[in-house]
């Protein structure tokens, strides 16, 4: 049934992603990968906008743009061009920010997403190319700081903004769009969303028609999507009140997790674009075909060609194909033997979930494992091989340990940093199914011991049944599957 | 012997003779004496750097000889205060690309010279650091805004020198001084390193006492940088193999509107007997027309205000430079600005900023940017049917110093024949064509884009038929 949107709920969203995984900066050479480095050492002459420096606009800036709007499924410009945008900010070193105004790379994609009410199409308007600020360190809180210092480690570093139209009809389409965008990017190998800083996104929302609100630099999927449920809650309660919402950009407080008015449309700087004298237009149509012909594998089509080659559920592949570490990851334990279907449940459902219950986030596959981090607690990170996911799925389908013995090596693989393999956690926890004329002893062992249990039972109360069960399994020390073991000695009663 | 007024071939000459560091020694000591306020720095690694380059052998085309550099261009470790308190202190820890050329080539760094505050001004007189005096008449202004540049050569304080040229800095003190300037073509000297006032107008330019030494520095200078995406990527063309002394058949354009109203009577008088000179020599002349010359000016000055606006927003007290002290940023920023330019640039930021502004932006910057396109145009017809084109430099001789201080609208005005080169990008070099009442008077002489080849084998062969460029001021001698 089609999503009837009562409100009228139209929500557009700016999104702002790092190329983080490009190795130098989008108008200088300076190295990108300043995250754990000393403040102030990523940076030259153009980065910190020194009087004379000139920027030298990073081809590979342009191919990743390039390849997003593909990906995106949108237009190329033939002829692009950078325009200043100025505004003064101390993290802005030459007092304005190099971005695009009338002439941005990408126009016209699309993003189809799961909808309230089935697959949803979110327009894209547009996608452009700049570069992002320093950053400003508070000496203590912000209220209370005495000072601030400044980290240029980040200028410089490029930016993709994209544009969306306001198609989103609830705050939960927001966020399947936000995920969806983040997965499509990190596809194409241009961008590491676990990074700090290396997604924000501002969001508009109106209802019934009404006048455009604006929320910006909100840092986290699930931020965007607490906001807009705010924001539609109080655009709702102004007009029930007889109230107008007004034209304004307001700020999303995360620990209070409501919006607060930053300034109104008469506020609104004037940013005085125009076109940046030290760059040339760029020409990009002979990029395109080579670009075209290389851009990987996208989710969508990942999806369906999981569903195609692995026989595997629409569910699985959904879950799989969620990001690119994890679909890899799939293929990789797939590709060393294990049986595509039960490796689907056991790494989409299992592992999966162990790793949501630890708030593991995935962070990195190099072919052999599956790096994660906790997003909380950084260094509580850990990893998982492929070839110890391919043993584990062996053990489990060959029969010599219960699903629930594998759920607990998995486990015990997650919470430590012990370099051991499935089998050996096994042998040394002694997970491996009993034999079977081990069981058939202790089942005689379990009935020639306990005679009252017996006559019980025959005398018709089935609680003594549960009494035997348990004797068997502390006879095999529990590595009796307990089904087993009840057949068998119901079994062995009646004759 | 004093280092006076010597040729480059002269200064290699006396070098060989002597040392570099001699040679250095009494050049700076020429400077020491100095009247004219030319040098806002001088360098006191200069003659570490000539004993060097001595031990060294004299290793490069420029091998010891003395340069003088404007303000606005960085050299690594002396100050590039661009004539204003707000860099006075800003030692900047890179070399300009020029700079990196020139010291490949030997050449020895005297100093940074004075210049109009960023290079803003025809007169040198909006500089933090005083105005700079007209060595042909102490009371009168150098010209703007490579002023130091020009008054130093012209006094005999450096062989050569660089400028820079925005709407006519380099050509308008090289006529006031009665020196040889350059503005080359946009593209062919790479920025990087220049302070920006209007990024997509300007060109570093040579300074020299005559013709030959402006080949010599433009085949140091010029030529490709990756660093400025601006600079042409074509091979650079052999400027000193233009120094041939011969125009027969050259095609000469004089625009009727380079001699509007308001023109000096003595300039004008000079200038057409350069161009009849000129027939004499061999070449033709005939009238041109540039209609769009008119609205050049008002073009001109609202694209190099609205870029300079966004240019000097660096300047904010946060990193280096200047610091008046604030309770908030806002107020740091602010009292930084206005307490660290001075007039002139606050008045260019002002009415820069206002021609970008939300709602005037299509009124001015749009429209600025069309007429712009009208005059480049007007620069390609012309250009279509003759060689060059030949007309005053300034409308005017040097005036006194602190006569249009009141008025920055007359000083605007006098740039009417200099700015429309500057908005079409071509090359224009300004040669010492005669005197008027005792005051140099250039002859500007302009081209199409890269054949400064052209202007420089027109300029030579005038320069070895004349003898203008052996005239010396009278003040300083
Ligand atoms: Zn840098």
């Amino acid at each position: 049934m089609a999503y009837e949107n009562p409100e009228g709920v139209m929500i557009g969203l700016e999104i702002h992603i790092q190329l983080n995984k490009l190795k130098s900066k989008m108008f200088c050479g300076c190295s990108t990968a300043y995250h754990d480095a000393e403040p102030n050492t990523h940076t030259c002459p153009v980065c910190l906008g020194l009087p004379g420096a000139l920027p030298v606009l990073n081809k590979e800036v342009v191919r990743a743009a390039i390849k997003v709007g593909l990906a995106l499924k949108g237009e190329i410009a033939e002829e692009t061009q950078f325009h200043r945008k100025n505004y003064f900010y101390p993290d802005l070193p030459r007092g304005f920010q190099i971005t695009q105004y009338d002439y941005p790379i990408v126009s016209n994609g699309k993003v189809v997403i799961e909808g309230e009410d089935g697959e949803h199409e979110v327009k894209i308007w547009r996608a452009h190319m700049e570069d992002d600020p320093g950053r400003l360190v508070h000496i203590g809180s912000i209220a209370k700081s005495k000072g601030v210092m400044i980290n240029y480690n980040r200028s410089g570093i490029p930016l993709i903004e994209t544009v969306t139209a306001p198609d989103m009809r609830s705050p939960k389409e927001a966020r399947r769009f936000l995920d969806k965008f983040r997965n499509i990017l990190e596809y194409l190998g241009v961008f590491d969303g676990n990074l700090e800083g290396a997604m924000r996104m501002d969001a508009n929302v109106s209802i019934r028609g009404g006048t455009r609100v604006e929320i910006k630099n909100i840092s986290s999927h699930k931020g965007v999507e607490k906001a807009l449920l705010y924001e539609i809650m109080r655009q709702k309660n102004v007009l029930r009140r007889g109230g107008e919402i007004t034209q304004e950009t307001r700020h999303f407080d995360e620990a209070r997790g409501v919006t607060l008015s930053m300034r109104t449309k008469e506020e609104a700087e004037d940013y005085r674009y125009f076109r940046e004298p030290d760059l040339v237009s760029i020409h990009v149509s002979h990029l395109i075909p080579e670009i075209k012909a290389t851009l990987p594998e996208l989710p969508d089509a990942k999806r369906a060609r999981f569903l195609e080659e692995y026989g595997i559920t629409d569910m699985h592949a959904k879950a799989l194909t969620s990001s690119i570490l994890l679909a890899d990851f799939y293929e990789g334990v797939c590709k060393k033997g294990a049986e595509p279907k039960t490796a689907a449940t056991w790494i989409a459902d299992v592992l999966l979930g162990e790793l949501n219950y630890r708030n593991l986030v995935l962070a990195s596959y190099d072919g052999v494992s599956l790096g994660c981090i906790n997003d909380k607690e950084p260094e509580l990170g850990n990893s998982f091989k492929a070839d110890d996911m391919v043993e584990l799925i062996t053990l489990f389908t060959e029969g010599k340990i219960s699903d629930k013995a594998a759920v607990e090596v998995l486990r015990t693989k997650l919470d430590s940093e012990e370099e051991k393999t499935p089998l050996q956690l096994v042998k040394e926890k002694g997970l491996f199914k009993a034999e079977a004329e081990l069981v058939v002893k202790a089942v005689s062992e379990a009935i020639a011991e306990n005679e009252i249990a017996v006559q019980d039972y025959l005398g018709g109360a089935e609680k003594s049944l549960n009494f035997l069960v348990g004797q068997v399994m502390k006879k095999t020390k529990g590595t009796a599957d307990a089904k087993t073991a009840r057949e068998l000695l119901v079994k062995e009663l009646k004759s | 012997m004093a280092a006076k007024w010597m040729s480059v071939a002269e200064v290699k000459q006396q070098i060989l003779e002597s040392s570099a560091e001699e040679l250095t020694a009494n050049y700076l000591e020429t400077i020491n004496k100095s009247k004219i306020n030319g040098y806002i720095t001088v360098s006191d690694k200069a003659l570490e750097q000539a004993k060097k380059i001595d031990i060294e052998g004299l290793k490069g085309p420029l091998a010891g000889v003395p340069i003088a550099i404007k303000d606005n261009i960085s050299v690594k470790g002396l100050p590039n205060s661009c004539g204003s308190k707000m860099l006075k202190n800003y030692i900047p820890p890179f070399n300009a690309h020029v700079i990196e050329k020139l010291l490949e080539a030997g050449a020895v760094i005297l100093g940074k010279t004075n210049m109009d505050e960023f290079a803003m001004g025809s007169s040198t007189e909006s500089s933090y650091f005083g105005p700079t005096l007209n060595p042909w008449d102490l009371e009168r202004v150098p010209g703007g805004s490579s002023g130091g540049s020009a008054a130093v050569v012209a006094a005999g304080e450096a062989p050569f020198a660089l400028g820079s040229d925005t709407g006519g800095s380099v050509r308008c003190p090289a006529a006031f001084c009665g020196v040889v300037g350059l503005k080359p073509t946009y593209g062919a000297v790479s920025r990087y390193g220049a302070v920006a006032y209007a990024n997509s107008l300007e060109q570093i330019g040579p300074l020299a006492n005559n013709v030959s030494d402006i080949a010599v520095l433009m085949d140091v200078i010029a030529g490709p940088d990756a660093r400025d995406s601006t600079s042409a990527p074509n091979a650079k063309p052999e400027y000193q193999a233009a120094l041939k002394a011969d125009i027969k058949g050259l095609r000469i354009g004089v625009p009727k509107e380079y001699f509007g109203e308001g023109i000096n009577p003595g300039v004008e008088k000079a200038v057409w007997a350069a161009i009849q000179r000129c027939e004499e020599l061999g070449a033709f002349w005939e009238e041109v027309s540039m209609p769009h010359t008119k609205y050049a000016l008002a073009s001109y000055y609202i694209i190099a205000m609205s870029e300079a606006s966004s240019n000097l927003a660096r300047f904010d007290g946060t990193r280096y430079g200047f610091r008046a002290e604030g309770e908030t940023w806002h107020s740091l920023i602010s009292k930084t600005r206005a307490e660290g330019f001075g007039a002139e640039v606050k008045r260019r930021i002002l009415l820069g900023t206002y021609a970008l502004s939300a709602g005037y932006h299509d009124k001015y910057y749009l429209k600025a940017l069309k007429v712009r396109s009208l005059v480049k145009q007007d620069f390609e017809k012309a250009l279509g049917k003759v060689d060059v084109l030949m007309a005053p430099t300034m409308p005017n001789p040097a005036f006194k110093l602190g006569e249009r201080l009141e008025d920055p609208l007359s000083l605007y005005l006098s740039d009417v024949n200099t700015v429309p080169i500057n908005l079409a990008g071509v090359p224009s070099l300004s040669l010492p064509c005669g005197f008027t009442a005792g005051l140099p008077v250039g002859l500007q002489i302009i081209g199409k884009p890269f054949e400064e080849p052209t202007l420089l084998q027109t300029a030579y062969t005038f320069e070895q038929n004349t003898d203008y460029h052996n005239k010396r001021p009278p003040e300083v001698v």
